[in-house]
């Protein structure tokens, strides 16, 4: 059982988005895991400690940094760490998943998992993209999977609390929405010691451009309105809210 | 285990010295007991783990436990896990490794030194190392401190968005380019915890007004990670002590004036570990020098009644009681009544040793918040303010008193008080 979690190095949404020309200005924001790459790593350790085999993990390396989400991922149970050494923080997902697919194409998985979305998603996501380019099924939105016999049953989620069960056989592509567990918890000891011992294996991105989206343009939304903070006692905010509702003519 | 051979009686049952009868009913404590419903295995476990050992020093007084706060509100104390440990319960998967809020209250009075504040994050320390339970709230401080150098998860770009408030400049080091007598190492809480901001801006303007030359670290300040070290995180702590060691010693300045307790701690006993040894004071330390000068800025009097609660890390670990109350006391107006458990004997607030992020499964373990029976005790006094001394006393104080019905007693900082009483424009 080979199972290979494809991650995303993204920009951190903790802070305001600098913009330079039409795009972020990646020397200047954090770049980190994104979070569902964490569901999906442990997703795949889940699967690992029930069935055994081993799972590799591989990202695009693209602002040079991808190392510390490696040894994240080796602390938290996986067996191979690899990078593809692109430096290249613009790269979207259409490039990254040709980078991805030819890389994982001579890795012979078994199952191929990746986060259902990411925060930088702006054509789609990475899994059905990866999937296409290897001609593997694709199912997205999983809350759990499990593999028994060469076939796995895969739990999806739908809007209002419906879930459905699927059994695929294997190999096929998911993206994970959630792993039945909450990620574990790597202890910042154990990830310091992998980091000093640990081997990242670094290959080439392939040549060539994928298809995707141009960016013409991105500029921080204008702000065009606020909220109206209503004070005062409770009757003056009554007979405010009574004068709104009727100069909207609700009242 | 084998039961141990009882031992033979030495003693006469009927026995008459220098004529006088002294027999009487053999008392059982005098024999050897023979030992066959407990073994010592659970607590050996402990005890082999580098840190825990003097787990295994308890010899059951239970001094421990009259003044083990978490008892108050549980079934708790030092004694009483190992008497838990020896009826079957495994500390490293426990419940009741995360409830200690390493308050030192036991060892204090522990005549065996039996010492929570090193058994706790040691055995801490191995059940995340072994992928045991680890409370999902503290695991989250754990990632924000790791990722964002906060256990709040706020941005580091905004650790100095405070400062605009101060109405006072505050200068960072980076860009003043010269050295200061003071770095103030402002800390987390007061970075970025709305009520922390508060008392932040209140040292700024009190700073200066005395004419401090002082300066604060920015957008380079981290967290000092030593809550993080008790709860059982030491390579993040580790992590974090390297980066604040090199980047306290980047800058040329006299001494360090610290915000809260848990840096004081960090920064005077334990960064010395990892080659930091340069003065370190807590803010009421270092204001209290500044006393004759201070007073007389001190215009606007307070007619309040104040009871200040003892931050376990000020007083207990660090030995500072005298400091925050002569503060206190130069307020004109100010009266200052004590809550029954002060100074040496002051009552957990539940923010320690990691507990500062442990609330909801606390929760699940105790009959009420230690910091809800402490905020009880400061309004049984009659007092109209709890005045506090540590970042994370505000904010779960100002909850308490809500949540016991106390809202009628304010939750101040020292140097709110104090920037109040130079200012007097604003109302408490």
């Amino acid at each position: 059982m080979h199972i290979v979690v494809a991650i995303k190095h993204i920009p951190s949404i903790a802070d305001e988005l600098p913009v330079r020309h039409n795009n972020i200005d990646f020397d200047s924001v954090d770049f980190v895991l994104n979070e569902w790459d964490e569901h999906s790593i442990e997703q795949a350790v889940l699967i690992k400690e029930a069935v055994g085999g081993t799972v590799t993990v591989i990202g695009v390396d693209v602002i040079g940094e991808l190392d510390n989400a490696l040894h994240l991922a080796l602390a938290k149970g996986a067996d191979r760490a690899v990078k593809i050494a692109a430096e290249e923080p613009g790269a979207d997902s259409h490039q990254q998943a040709k980078w991805l697919a030819e890389a994982i194409q001579n890795m012979s998985p078994d199952l191929i998992l990746s986060g259902v979305q990411a925060s930088n998603d702006l054509d789609g996501q990475l899994g059905p993209l990866i999937a296409a380019y290897l001609d593997l099924p694709y199912i997205g939105g999983t809350s759990a999977i499990e593999v028994t016999n060469g076939k796995a049953m895969v739990l999806k989620e739908f809007p209002g609390g419906i879930g459905m069960r699927y059994e695929i056989a294997l190999p096929f592509v998911a993206g994970v929405q959630a792993a039945p567990k909450p990620p574990r918890y790597a202890p910042v000891s154990k990830v310091r010691q992998i980091a000093q011992t640990a081997k990242v294996e670094t290959i080439e991105p392939g040549e060539g451009e994928s298809g995707g989206l141009r960016f013409l343009k991105m500029a921080p939304p204008v702000v065009t309105g606020h909220a109206e903070m209503i004070q005062g006692t409770a009757k003056e905010i009554a007979a405010r809210i009574v004068e709104l509702l009727k100069s909207r003519g609700l009242l | 285990m084998a039961p141990i051979e009882k031992a033979v009686a030495i003693e006469k049952e009927n026995v008459i010295v220098d004529g006088m009868d002294i027999s009487g009913p053999w008392s059982r404590i005098f024999e050897q007991r023979t030992i066959f419903d407990y073994t010592p295995e659970l607590i050996e476990k402990v005890a082999s783990i580098p840190g825990a050992e003097s787990f295994a020093n308890c010899y059951q007084c239970a001094k421990c436990v009259a003044v083990c706060p978490v008892d108050v509100v549980g079934n708790y104390g030092p004694r009483k896990l190992y008497r838990y440990a020896q009826t079957g319960m495994d500390l490293t998967e426990a419940p009741q490794l995360w409830l200690c809020t390493t308050c030192a209250n036991c060892l204090r009075v522990c005549p065996k030194e039996v010492n929570m504040v090193r058994i706790m994050p040691a055995v801490r320390e191995q059940a995340i190392l072994d992928g045991k339970f680890v409370p999902a709230e503290l695991q989250q401080a754990f990632e924000n401190t790791a990722k964002y150098g906060n256990p709040l998860g706020q941005p580091q770009r905004k650790r100095d968005a405070w400062t605009q408030n101060a109405g006072v400049p505050v200068p960072i080091l980076k860009d003043l380019g010269r050295p200061v007598d003071v770095l103030w190492y402002v800390g987390s809480y007061p970075s970025y915890h709305p009520r922390g901001i508060d008392a932040a801006c209140a040292a700024a303007r009190i700073f200066n007004a005395l004419g401090i030359d002082f300066a604060i670290l920015g957008k380079e300040e981290k967290d000092d990670a030593d809550s993080q070290r008790l709860a059982g995180e030491k390579g993040l702590f580790e992590m974090m002590a390297e980066y604040n060691i090199a980047t306290f010693n980047k800058y040329e300045w006299k001494e360090m004036v610290v915000t809260g307790p848990h840096e004081l701690n960090a920064f005077k006993n334990v960064y010395p570990r990892y080659g930091f040894s340069r003065p370190v004071l807590h803010y009421t330390t270092f204001l209290v020098r500044y006393l004759d000068r201070l007073k007389p800025l001190l215009k606007h009097p307070i007619h309040k009644k104040v009871t200040y609660h003892d931050p376990c890390y000020l007083g207990r670990h660090n030995g500072e009681y005298e400091a925050p109350r002569q503060l206190l006391q130069a307020i004109p107006g100010l009266e200052l009544v004590e809550m029954p458990r002060n100074r040496e004997n002051g009552f957990c607030c539940g923010g320690g040793g990691g507990g500062m992020w442990m609330d909801s499964f606390t929760a699940q373990h105790t009959t009420m918040r230690l910091s809800e029976k402490r905020a009880m005790e400061a309004a049984a006094t009659g007092a109209d303010i709890l005045a506090v001394a540590c970042p994370f006393e505000v904010s779960r104080f100002e909850d308490a008193v809500k949540s016991t019905g106390n809202e009628h007693m304010r939750v101040l900082d020292i140097l709110e008080l104090l920037d109040r009483s130079m200012r007097g424009d604003v109302e408490i």
